[in-house]
């Protein structure tokens, strides 16, 4: 879809009115609406054909009425007149039967929201031909070294808006393409992914060609014992694990006592080389400059040489604390509260090569998968190594080993962080996109081996 | 609507079009929650589109819309004509389907309470009272209860000739109590993880799972944790709940007989299975007390996986999964049943709403009972472990090795229940796993469990699923490598 067939913010304006109009005539002046849509486009092949490919697109408007300290949301993707009014008379009905309560702000003050651009008119533009053909391209990269590949191509779209009766008017439009190949030998396979705002960050047959060498790399695989390794994690693997930390860098979750930071805020709980922010600006994020109650997200300063320093907060959290909310908030009504979404893991100065070259025996993960956790408090997560694990000895990936399950704790894991190579955008497929570097770390836990 | 799928289809049967069909969906869902005795969520939402499926030039292109007028329909169809058309660009052989017949139908699911029509009032003063119950002991620190309907009419039109009409309601209820000290965080929830219990039902499941009897047990358990030793490590004799059973199940059967798995289709997301076209009829994949069906006919019980008709138009059908601990059956679509030489697709193809595809989902894939008590399967036990409701879960992709951690255990001794152990986990290969299987509690202790969570595809897919499991014994297992130094 071109952004002509987007949703324009006068047209999210055209909806909001309707919605407001709706409930002004059921008595209600307090309104907050959502307005979106969300298209996408996904070709994806395995053995070496595109078997499914498919496109969707939708749109839809989600009514937030306050009634006294009352307030229920009702979503609906009909956006002809009677669906508006549906919808608001849905939203009104349900408030009116919720409970008050007592801590229910009123809706949010416009502020300034610094715009960020990130739609890419060409990547919008793909099409179903320009897809298959980047496909075949790197079905043949792949085929021609007589292995087998699976993967995705994909383009997307996304319009979202926040307006309220109080004057809020925030508005957000971008592009998203995302490719992943997984290349297959005999007993091996190896993986790469990529994904960006503009789908010329990267070359389809280039990920192709690396995912080949990987699979090619860990053809007939050794078998390690478990145990306690020097291991390299490259960036795809640095963002899926550790990224399983960041939900608990909120405010309500302090609050809740579910958070791991609950007594650690303010220590030096990880090794004085880990730094991590959230930036929504940074030019290697994805995403929205606003939340869900269209308050602007400010740049957190989560972890400042080791140390947890802020937290997410959103208005109710932050007017409990005396603090000013920092546009992480989730549309309400909810219970998490809010979440860091566009985390950024400062990088060092030594590229991953050189991470590799400085290791005398040590393990090279590519990929990290079915990531759970294990303990809440201590953060020990399981999970398995994937598509590309190799043996370092001295200073060169020499061989292929077998899958490992891991059973380790991300304190411990980011009090052991060796060095670290410059930071990159990032995707895996276990925690939302980011931008992190690859992290030599000693003493990671392999616990068990499968029979792969 | 019935016309507007019609419209569709007439317009996605173009030249060189082999085969379509239309999904027309309509849904309506509410969810509400309280946490610390304060309302959590209210929300409704309503959604309508249509999803058009095309063979052309013998590769598959899928567009889905919501634009319901005439020429949004046309596009939509004209848009996944294209597609197939770029599909075939990288074809290899054309895709065949095996055959069906056509049917016109029209099926709704048993409800006995429509959960919309009770007030959002009555369900939070309910949840409220629930949410105040876990709050009475002291050191809970965290509260929280939901409950949750769909309703989703689906009309199916395929160029066959089938016309059905299929609506669905579902519910989902449960609550969880968090206790925090010392360092440590503890939880237990009921009647499972995952928000609860779901099934194909309406409000009679609310009433049924009694929250409000059972919510002093565990915010008592919740607590009690913090004191209990720690789940030691080593091997032994293990029995698994029910709903943990069904997560074992969901994880190490159901994903492993998924035949587009099995092929190489999911190999770059979800990735593949040991479960390889050899091992059929020929792998001993548990004991011979092990039997497992794949059933979504409604006399199997009221599960997520319960329907009249799949995605593509397949009645509900059993299928033998594990006969007497063989492997014997995969769950099939249209497509890859007839890429494997079978002469009917089993029928378990869903779709995540109008805007997705139907993939290959497992509907109930169930474990049977078997014939002892529960007491009579501790009794067979000198000094073993038992594990209730799932706390983690992780398992390879290609499912051999698994991980699972509970939120509760107790340590047996001389058939008896001696004391609590905390943060207890196992761990194994999935076929040894099976193998150990002892024994099965009866049909007093089954029940069909609902997972709501389950996904797979790219766009990733969030299915429900239903696991019929009782509590079962399983020798020599390995248990606490999650916390292994």
């Amino acid at each position: 879809m071109m952004e002509s067939e987007l949703m324009t913010m006068r047209r999210c304006r055209e909806l909001f009115e309707a919605a407001v109009h709706a409930a002004r005539a059921a008595g209600v002046a307090d309104v907050e609406v959502l307005v979106g849509v969300r298209a996408s486009a996904l070709t994806r092949f395995a053995n070496n054909t595109i078997h499914q490919n498919v496109s969707d697109a939708t749109r839809y408007v989600s009514v937030r009425p306050l009634i006294g300290k009352r307030t229920a949301r009702a979503s609906t993707n009909r956006i002809d007149r009677d669906g508006i009014r549906s919808v608001v008379q849905e939203a009104i009905a349900i408030a009116r039967a919720s409970e008050p309560d007592p801590d229910l702000l009123p809706l949010a003050e416009p502020a300034p929201i610094a715009s960020v651009s990130r739609f890419f008119a060409s990547t919008a533009a793909l099409s179903p031909e320009d897809r298959a053909r980047g496909v075949l391209e790197a079905i043949r990269a792949v085929e021609s070294e007589r292995q087998t590949a699976a993967g995705i191509y994909s383009t997307g779209q996304t319009v979202d808006a926040v307006l309220n009766t109080n004057g809020v008017e925030a508005y957000h439009l971008d592009s998203l393409s995302q490719f992943s190949i997984t290349a297959m030998a005999e007993d091996s396979s190896g993986w790469a992914k990529a994904s960006a705002p503009d789908h010329n960050a990267f070359q389809p047959v280039e990920l192709a060609r690396s995912a080949s060498r990987k699979a090619a790399l860990s053809r007939e695989p050794r078998e390690l014992p478990p145990g306690r390794y020097t291991v390299v994690l490259e960036p795809a693997a640095v963002l899926d694990l550790v990224g399983q930390i960041f939900a608990d860098f909120s405010g309500t979750a302090l609050a809740d006592q579910k958070s791991f930071l609950n007594n650690r805020m303010g220590q030096q709980l990880f090794g004085t080389n880990i730094h991590i922010a959230d930036d929504v600006y940074h030019p290697l994020q994805t995403g929205a400059p606003f939340d869900g109650e269209g308050v602007p997200r400010r740049r957190l300063a989560l972890v400042e040489a080791g140390v947890p320093r802020e937290v997410a907060r959103c208005r109710l959290n932050a007017a409990k604390v005396n603090d000013q909310p920092t546009g992480h908030g989730f549309p309400l009504p909810n219970e998490q509260g809010e979440a860091p979404v566009n985390i950024v893991i400062a990088g060092g100065d030594t590229p991953l090569e050189k991470l590799i070259a400085s290791t005398g025996r040590g393990i090279l993960v590519t990929r990290l998968w079915y990531i759970r956790e294990v303990d809440p408090f201590e953060k020990i997560m399981t999970g398995m190594t994937r598509d590309g694990t190799f043996l370092i000895e001295g200073g060169e990936p020499v061989c292929g080993l077998r899958n490992f399950r891991f059973n380790q704790g991300i304190i411990e894991l980011l009090r052991n962080v060796e060095a670290l190579s410059p930071c990159v955008r990032s995707t895996g497929e276990e925690a939302m996109d980011m931008v992190a570097p690859a992290m030599k770390v000693h003493d990671f836990h392999f616990s068990e081996v499968t029979r792969f | 609507m019935r016309d507007l799928a019609d419209h569709a289809l007439d317009a996605a049967l173009r030249p060189g079009v082999s085969y379509a069909d239309v999904r027309l969906i309509e849904s309506r869902e509410r969810s509400v929650s309280t946490k610390n005795g304060k309302v959590g969520e209210v929300g409704s939402t309503e959604s309508l589109g249509l999803g058009i499926r095309v063979l052309a030039d013998g590769a598959w292109g899928f567009a889905a819309t919501d634009d319901l007028s005439r020429s949004g329909l046309e596009q939509a169809a004209a848009l996944a004509i294209r597609i197939a058309r770029a599909s075939a660009l990288a074809r290899k052989r054309d895709v065949v389907l095996a055959p069906e017949e056509k049917y016109v139908a029209e099926w709704v699911s048993p409800c006995r309470i429509d959960p919309f029509s009770t007030s959002i009032e009555d369900n939070l003063k309910h949840l409220l009272s629930v949410d105040a119950e876990l709050r009475k002991t002291s050191g809970v620190t965290l509260a929280e209860t939901s409950m949750s309907f769909e309703r989703q009419r689906q009309w199916f039109a395929s160029s066959i000739g089938s016309r059905i009409d299929q609506t669905r309601t579902t519910a989902g209820v449960g609550c969880t109590a968090y206790s925090f000290a010392e360092n440590e965080i503890q939880k237990r929830s009921y009647p499972n993880s995952f928000g609860g219990q779901y099934q194909l039902a309406g409000y009679e499941l609310v009433e049924e799972v009694r929250l409000l009897d059972a919510a002093a047990r565990i915010a008592e358990e919740a607590v009690a944790l913090h004191s209990a030793p720690q789940c030691p490590e080593g091997e032994f004799d293990l029995i698994l709940d029910g709903s943990q059973l069904a997560l074992q199940i969901h994880e190490s059967i159901g994903h492993p007989i998924e035949l587009d798995r099995v092929l190489g289709s999911e190999a770059n997301y979800a990735g593949m299975s040991f479960l390889t076209l050899d091992k059929l009829n020929s792998l001993q994949y548990g004991s011979e007390i092990v039997n497992v069906v794949c059933d979504a006919r409604l006399n199997h019980g009221p599960g997520l996986g319960t329907f009249a008709y799949d995605d593509e138009g397949v009645p509900a059908q059993s299928i033998d999964i594990i006969r007497n601990g063989q492997f014997v059956g995969y769950m099939t679509s249209r497509e890859t049943a007839a890429a494997v030489g079978m002469d009917r697709s089993n029928g378990t193809m869903r779709a995540d709403g109008w805007s997705r595809i139907p993939l290959i989902r497992m509907t109930n894939v169930s474990l049977l009972p078997g014939d002892q008590s529960l007491d009579e399967l501790l009794a067979g036990i000198d000094h073993g472990i038992y594990m209730e409701t799932n706390r983690s879960w992780s398992i390879d992709d290609r499912r051999y090795n698994f991980q699972f951690g509970c939120e509760i255990a107790w340590e047996i001794r001389n058939g008896k229940r001696v004391r609590m152990l905390k943060n207890p986990t196992y761990s194994g290969i999935s076929t040894e796993f099976w193998n150990s299987c002892a024994a099965v509690a009866n049909r007093d202790h089954w029940t069909l469990w609902g997972v709501p969570n389950c996904g797979k595809g790219q766009p990733e897919q969030v299915m429900g699923t239903g696991h019929g499991a009782s509590p079962a014994l399983f020798r020599r297992i390995k248990v606490g490598g999650g916390y292994q130094d």
